[in-house]
């Protein structure tokens, strides 16, 4: 799929992905090794967004499993249609058992779901397994077959294995410890905040009319906040946030008028915007 | 596999190193990270660094220990840098151009220009070795901030807001180039000694496996940075034993019984219901100097598990004893100030500052019997040296007696037990008693021990 590493990042910042070297690395090994990748950061710093731009890049279908607790193997792999079996039965009153039993656990009363789908088919595909930890430990172990064989048995029709592997991210909040088997599968990356100067050509291409200047402020104030001891620090989206807040206000430059206002898009708890206004000296006004 | 001989060799002496340090790495992440090489080259050393990071760690905590081994297996270059340090001086007005350039390359080079002209120690050639201690002493980078902040607010134009962030943004680069000193003063040190002795030595331990009596205030307050994540580890793990032990074994009496309205053919069976356990728990830290640290990162720990009991207290004692349960409840926003805070809200210490485990634990007998029951377990939180007053046994066995379990966490090396002025024998024969000098080894107590 790519050449080499800086082919990685070209093209991801075309579809408007800016990649830090250690992002455009891991993507480049995942696809040269043909493995999973694994993907765990805070939230709000791209994880999901680096599938999504991956698959733009590749020109391939993006399936997502959104994860949530409770999720089974019939929300995940397959399930049989039902309704439709019923339905098919009942159509064939005078058919023998036999004819009946085989027919109705055939492909068209099969309902894939997305890992079944991610490997079914000969189109490309990325496989976006999204807040795996809040799955159940259970779904883990259906992942396990899944992600290292590429393969999945259904009783009725047997095993079907992919015959193009999809490009699969799993990301991860770490609110749950994900076994040390699936992580073993996987290439791990963890995306942290960016460095300064990367995260202002993020604001600069996600918010077009903020200014060079202000750009760099925004940064900065943020990379501050980040240094203190926070409950929630400021993530990328909220960096981002705050510069189309700036914008919307038609604030042309920072002040301490300006900040104290729009503190509450940067950060989410009380006890922080009261650090912060403190440590930033935003009361002497 | 085409990865030349070398490099083979060299990453599995990397490998080894890291397994040294206790990070799980098997022969498959091994092999993986030979084709990580492979496809990216060895042009690049960051993108070799992010490439081998990503193939044999599997989490964000392995981190700290690969960075300086990397560093060490695959360096920035070997031997003397080419071009010579020349003056202190003239390298003063080169780190603080590259400071408020903030150019990462340029400090990188300089750091190694540093070590070379400045580290040194030692008269004859042969037995030289590098310090980074005296690099920074000599180079003092610290006293360039007021001249980089100048330099740069002159350079800057109009002095804006953001402008009051100027000197920390700086700070935190001077920190940085403080750690490529030493990383270039280890790699120097290396090529001398041998990768693995220093690899061993010189690289400092995850924050979970520093030994609370020894943590400095910084390490300490690392530590505290990983008891959420700990506490969330922890919490999984209760709760998964605690829906293993929910499904119980089947109630043949309530099974046959259900089964008379099928003629007798047991269609449901029927599982034994549980009590559903309400474990309750009473946690007496020693806050004294010496195990403070310790203290505090169980009481936050505990804290922060609190939804897995339905009862949590928590006294802590110098020589007299006092729940400070309440300080912790609303202190979860700010785990650095626990320490001062139950210093100055709680009574602790009574005519002398120094620990008395007889008097506090007897206090505590007395005082707060009522807070022990049948369900509750207790842990008692310290190192049992009693500074030779009465160890009071019987306030001790009393507890015992109330309580469902009594467990001792003791933050001393178990061989130190009994020594000088440590009662630990003493008590370690009434309750059980556990080494716990890390936090790895706590997690691990706390999982196993802790009632479900």
């Amino acid at each position: 799929m790519f050449t080499s590493v800086d082919d990685v990042s070209a093209r991801l910042a075309e579809t408007g992905y800016l990649a830090s070297p250690a992002v455009a690395t891991t993507v480049f090994l995942a696809d040269r090794l043909g493995k999973p990748l694994l993907v765990e950061g805070p939230a709000g710093v791209g994880k999901t967004e680096l599938a999504k731009a991956v698959a733009e890049v590749a020109g391939a279908r993006l399936v997502r499993l959104q994860c949530y607790e409770g999720v089974d193997e019939s929300r995940a792999l397959y399930e049989w249609n039902h309704a439709k079996q019923l339905l098919r039965i009942s159509a064939g009153r005078d058919e023998t058992w036999d004819e009946a039993r085989t027919d109705i656990f055939s492909e068209e009363f099969l309902l894939t779901r997305p890992l079944l789908t991610a490997i079914r088919g000969d189109e490309a595909k990325v496989l976006l397994i999204d807040e795996t930890d809040k799955a159940d430990v259970e779904v883990e172990g259906l992942l396990l077959e899944v992600l290292s064989d590429f393969q999945v048995t259904v009783p009725e029709l047997g095993t079907i294995t992919a015959t193009r592997r999809p490009f699969v991210v799993l990301t991860s909040n770490a609110s749950r410890e994900l076994s040390e088997a699936l992580r073993r599968r996987c290439l791990f990356l963890h995306i942290g905040f960016p460095e300064e100067e990367l995260e202002r050509r993020i604001v600069r291409l996600k918010v077009p009319g903020l200014d060079e200047a202000l750009a760099r402020s925004v940064v900065r104030v943020v990379g501050a906040l980040r240094a203190m001891d926070l409950r929630k620090v400021p993530s990328v989206a909220e960096t981002i946030d705050w510069a189309r807040t700036l914008l919307a206000l038609g604030a042309g430059t920072l002040d301490e008028t300006v900040v104290r206002s729009t503190l509450g898009v940067l950060l989410k708890h009380q006890d922080d915007v009261l650090k912060a206004t403190a440590k930033l000296d935003l009361e002497a006004l | 596999m085409t990865t030349p001989a070398g490099v083979a060799e060299r990453l599995t002496s990397l490998v080894g190193a890291l397994r040294a340090h206790g990070i799980r790495i098997g022969t498959g992440e091994t092999v993986d990270a030979a084709r990580a090489v492979e496809a990216l080259g060895l042009a690049d050393r960051e993108l070799l660094r992010e490439g081998l990071a990503a193939t044999l760690l599997h989490g964000t905590g392995g981190r700290q220990v690969f960075d300086p081994v990397f560093d060490l297996y695959f360096p920035r270059g070997v031997g003397d840098p080419e071009q010579k340090a020349a003056g202190r001086d003239e390298l003063r007005d080169r780190l603080a151009a590259a400071l408020a350039a903030d150019d990462q390359a340029l400090l990188g080079r300089l750091a190694v220009e540093a070590v070379d002209g400045f580290g040194g120690y030692g008269c004859a050639p042969e037995s030289d070795g590098w310090s980074s201690y005296q690099t920074l002493e000599r180079l003092r980078p610290q006293t360039l901030l007021a001249r980089v902040r100048d330099d740069m607010r002159g350079r800057g134009g109009s002095p804006g807001f953001a402008d009051r962030l100027l000197e920390d943004e700086i700070r935190r680069r001077i920190e940085s180039f403080r750690a490529l000193v030493a990383a270039e003063a280890r790699r120097r040190v290396a090529e001398r000694r041998g990768r693995r002795e220093i690899a061993r030595r010189a690289v400092a331990p995850t924050a979970d496996q520093v030994d609370f009596l020894f943590a400095g205030q910084a390490r300490l307050a690392e530590l505290r940075r990983t008891v959420q994540p700990l506490a969330r580890k922890l919490a999984t793990r209760l709760a998964a034993r605690r829906r293993r032990a929910s499904r119980g074994t089947i109630d043949l009496r309530r099974t046959l019984r259900g089964s008379l309205s099928t003629g007798g053919v047991p269609m449901k069976p029927v599982l034994r219901r549980r009590r559903p356990a309400r474990p309750e728990l009473v946690l007496l830290c020693d806050v004294s100097g010496s195990v403070s640290g310790f203290s505090d990162f169980t009481m936050l720990l505990v804290q922060a598990l609190h939804d897995q009991f339905s009862k949590v207290r928590v006294f802590a004692f110098v020589n007299r004893i006092d729940e400070v349960t309440g300080l912790l409840r609303h202190g979860t926003a700010d785990p650095e100030g626990l320490g001062a805070r139950i210093e100055a809200e709680a009574t602790l210490t009574g005519w002398h500052g120094s620990s008395d485990y007889g008097m506090a634990l007897g206090e505590f007998a007395e005082r707060y019997g009522d807070a022990v029951g049948p369900r509750t377990t207790v842990f008692v939180l310290g190192d049992a040296r009693t500074n030779m007053s009465d160890p009071n046994l019987p306030a001790v066995r009393q507890i015992a007696e109330q309580a469902r379990r009594v467990y001792w966490l003791n933050p001393e090396q178990r061989s130190r037990w009994g020594t000088g002025d440590s009662a630990a024998p003493a008590y370690a024969e009434l309750v059980e008693m556990h080494e716990c000098r890390t936090a790895r080894q706590l997690s691990a107590l706390v999982g196993r021990l802790l009632p479900v």
